[in-house]
């Protein structure tokens, strides 16, 4: 083990300069093409297939499935991305194992789903190694449609109304496009710049230009879009991460695990980024787990991830568990944080036990110490204060039917209009849902 | 323990796995090898008549086609016959049959349509002390289109004619191999019977062309840009294979002439398949070709392991068993109902079965029962037919039930008749006629 390995407090370069790369490889091997065949034929074409339904954007699986099969790998593709624009990322961050291979009959009958998340990565990295385009731009309608956020929700919604022959104009708070794809996403799951490059890929379709740097409300007003455009489609997700509400949160050391993930994305040298020797997680969902497998990938030597409630409970999935486990993280379960201690910067997190009764989490009275030069919250984001106008409930804006905002004229989705599922998956139906909506209610 | 031993006509064999005439039969080092693994005898590659050895492609000669996972289920060949010099072939096959004297070894034969030439071959062979000859009538590429192989296989004419030729020329036992490129193997067999054959030998390869490549547009396997059909064999003929064995065990006029079976045997179970529909032992290519020899160990030990289970002693026991149970359509009993019933324990709910009747045959499956994804099948509306048991991916999942007579059969809304009964008095046959008193 090097010194800076043990050095305590927060420090980088605790791993030899090549461990970094082979730390933050691609964490599911690309299936060759044989791999890919013979896994595709394992595929039973089901009939009303239940992992098309279980797919939040209803991509045809069985029929991309049977297009690998007969090796014909740019059909599957276009039938994923005629569902779904964001087939790619999708296929490296779905928990397919909660979603579509959860109810493939092969689970079903022996435990052992079709591959279907590596499935589709294989169809949708040959027709980007190809740099195929399946989608032209219809006529020109003469319309103007406003997307504010080039996340997910966003350029899922600005590429079908792009299709659909209406001129699309995205602003982006950030100087960058992707949102939590490229922000808030483990690098293992998104090597090589792939949020970019899918970005880019996706922008050929052509009829899309994004205004960087430009927050809604702060340098363009909804008003001022509602009026310019035909139509406004808002999703800006949620942009705050909760923060912990705790004696010593203020503490040095403290930090959220959506930056720290970001910074991690972002950086151009891992090894120059610090990570505590001691690392607490705080949370259940898969920005904690992302969070926690990276920070002993850049060589923490122990990282703690604490969920206040029971295993059962915890929104990241059993796989998502087994990879932090799989990777040295201790999971404990049922324990609250009530303290951050240290003089200066952390030290330590107190938690105190808690049991679930019902739904209801009750605290037992008995507290434990963990040590900790640094604690990554991973609680949830909340939203950033919004545009006035438009209607929040359970801190989201309210939606109805094809996502329509309260607003006339405006749409609404992903993070910042749906409270609970974070998926990219679902951000994506957003987008493509709401394109179609507004395309109906432009031209009907 | 089950006794494997097998006699086919008088040529006696520790089990009736034989090594049929092809590559791996050509030469002694293979044939030792196959022996040694445990192979009860071999076919030997055939030989042609002495004289420059015939020259075979350099390019691909086989073809192909796999299940998804490369699973080899039907090869292709436009090898010819032996290409080594005769000579040399006698000899080895001398040296063989003297250091392995328990097992069968027989020599192909095809030689141009003279009598003297299958004379002068025959004493030549004879010399060896192989237990017999395999007349090869079969083969579909390259010497057919020279007179030979299935050039003669499928003109009954010629094969009774030289089948008679050689029963003539040799005290050795006399075996004709049949191709089964033509449109009732019965008549070529009867001509063989006719003409003194000991046995028959079927199937042989297939015409076929198992693929194009759709870059060259050329048919595989290719050569240089152009491709020939080939024989094709394995897994995928075996029904084929199966089916006319079966035409020659049920037929009157060739009276029980023995039969070795040919075509896609690849585990113990095809062997005793073909034993069952009346071959008294089997001859495997393709799948040493694409295992190598030692499959042969399963083969003895299922083989052996079924019969002790089912208490047959000897291949006697389950050679021709099934012989009985082939029959015409006309014969089938039309009084015998089945429906096919979905074990929902067992079901997991791919909905193949469904779509499968619901598209193309008889709407007989649901797919919903009280808006819940479930699949079950409508009596009245089932009829029989079992593809939906094929089609299923779970095995035991769906079976067909005969119903019991007298109960009502909800498609027809008629009670299952009792007893038996078939087309030929059935009242919608024009040319039913009444059974005689």
């Amino acid at each position: 083990m090097s010194g800076e390995q043990v050095r305590s407090g927060i420090a980088s370069g605790r791993l030899e300069p090549a461990q970094y790369a082979a730390n933050f490889a691609d964490l599911h091997p690309v299936l060759s093409s044989h791999e890919a065949r013979v896994e595709a034929d394992r595929c039973y074409f089901c009939h009303d297939a239940p992992c098309m339904t279980a797919c939040p954007t209803h991509i045809d699986i069985p029929m991309f499935i049977r297009q690998i099969a007969s090796s014909n790998p740019l059909g599957a593709a276009e039938t994923i991305f005629s569902e779904n624009i964001f087939g790619g990322m999708c296929a490296r961050v779905c928990p397919t194992e909660t979603l579509c291979e959860e109810v493939c009959v092969r689970e079903i009958a022996e435990g052992k789903p079709v591959k279907i998340g590596q499935l589709q990565r294989f169809a949708t990295d040959a027709a980007m190694a190809a740099n195929k385009q399946f989608f032209a731009r219809a006529a020109a309608t003469g319309r103007k449609i406003a997307v504010v956020g080039a996340g997910p929700a966003g350029l899922s919604c600005g590429h079908r109304l792009a299709m659909l022959g209406h001129l699309v104009t995205v602003y982006e708070k950030k100087d960058k496009p992707g949102g939590l794809n490229e922000f808030g996403i483990a690098a293992y799951k998104a090597v090589d710049n792939f949020a970019q490059a899918e970005v880019e890929w996706l922008l050929q379709i052509g009829g899309i230009s994004i205004e960087y740097g430009k927050a809604l409300g702060r340098d363009v007003a909804l008003d001022r879009l509602r009026a310019e455009y035909d139509a406004v489609f808002v999703a800006i997700g949620l942009g705050a991460a909760r923060a912990l509400d705790i004696p010593g949160a203020e503490l040095d050391g403290v930090d959220s695990a959506l930056d720290f993930i970001s910074r991690l994305r972002q950086a151009g040298d891992l090894s120059a980024l610090p990570v505590g020797r001691e690392v607490v997680v705080i949370g259940g969902g898969m920005t904690a787990i992302d969070a926690a497998v990276q920070a002993k990938l850049l060589g923490a030597r122990s990282v703690t991830l604490v969920y206040r409630r029971d295993r059962s409970r915890m929104p990241a999935s059993v796989f998502e568990q087994d990879l932090a486990a799989a990777h040295g993280v201790h999971l404990i379960f049922n324990a609250n944080p009530v303290a951050v201690t240290g003089a200066g910067s952390t030290e330590a997190v107190t938690f105190e036990y808690t049991s679930q009764d019902g739904e209801r989490l009750v605290a037992t009275g008995e507290t434990f110490s963990v040590a900790a030069d640094q604690v990554l919250v991973a609680i949830g984001q909340v939203m950033e204060a919004g545009p006035a106008d438009l209607a929040v409930a359970d801190g989201a804006f309210v939606r109805s039917e094809h996502n329509r905002s309260s607003l006339a004229g405006v749409w609404v989705g992903g993070d910042c209009a749906r409270s609970g599922d974070d998926l990219t998956v679902s951000a994506v139906q957003d987008g493509k849902v709401a394109a179609l909506s507004i395309h109906e209610s432009l031209m009907g | 323990m089950a006794d494997l031993s097998s006699t086919f006509v008088g040529i006696k064999s520790p089990n009736p796995f034989w090594l049929a005439s092809a590559p791996p039969t050509d030469k002694a080092y293979n044939v030792t090898r196959a022996f040694r693994a445990g192979w009860g005898g071999v076919v030997w590659k055939t030989l042609g008549e002495d004289g420059p050895p015939v020259v075979n492609v350099n390019g691909p000669r086989y073809g192909a086609i796999w299940s998804g996972d490369r699973r080899l289920i039907g090869l292709n060949n436009i090898e010819l016959i032996t290409d080594r010099p005769l000579e040399l072939n006698l000899r080895e096959i001398k040296q063989v049959k003297r250091d392995w004297p328990d097992r069968a070894v027989v020599v192909s034969l095809m030689v141009p349509c003279l009598e003297e030439a299958w004379k002068a071959i025959l004493g030549r062979v004879e010399e060896t002390g192989a237990d017999g000859v395999e007349l090869n009538f079969g083969c579909p590429h390259g010497m057919s289109e020279r007179g030979m192989g299935s050039a003669v296989g499928q003109v009954p004419e010629y094969v009774e004619m030289v089948t008679r030729w050689c029963k003539a020329n040799t005290r050795m036992p006399v075996i004709v191999k049949l191709t089964p490129n033509i449109s009732d193997i019965r008549n070529p067999a009867r001509a063989a019977k006719n003409g003194g054959a000991d046995a028959v030998s079927l199937i042989n390869t297939i015409n076929s062309i198992t693929a194009v490549d759709l870059d060259s547009f050329a048919p595989e396997p290719t050569i240089d840009g152009k491709g020939s059909h080939g024989g094709y064999c394995g897994p995928a003929v075996k029904p084929i294979a199966l089916n006319m064995v079966a035409e020659l065990a049920r037929d009157p006029e060739m009276e029980h002439l023995p039969i070795s079976g040919i075509g896609g045997v690849t585990t113990w179970r095809d062997a005793a398949e073909f034993l069952a529909l009346g071959a008294t032992n089997v001859q495997v290519c393709t799948a040493v070709m694409t295992y190598g020899f030692r499959i042969v160990e399963e083969m003895i030990s299922g083989l052996s392991n079924w019969m002790d289970e089912k208490g047959h002693k000897t291949l006697d026991d389950v050679i021709g068993r099934a012989v009985p149970n082939v029959t015409k359509w006309e014969y089938l009993n039309l009084n015998y109902v089945t429906k096919a019933h979905i074990d929902q324990e067992l079901c997991i709910k791919c909905g193949r079965c469904h779509i499968a009747c619901e598209d193309t045959s008889h709407q007989a499956i649901m797919a919903q029962k009280q808006g819940v994804r479930h699949f079950e099948v409508m009596d009245d509306e089932c009829v029989g037919c079992n593809l939906c048991v094929n089609v299923c991916p779970v095995e035991d999942c769906i079976t067909m039930v005969p119903m019991a007579p007298g109960s009502m059969d909800p498609r027809t809304k008629k009670p299952v008749a009792p007893g038996y009964a078939n087309w030929t008095t059935h009242p919608n046959n024009p040319g039913a006629v009444e059974a005689a008193d």
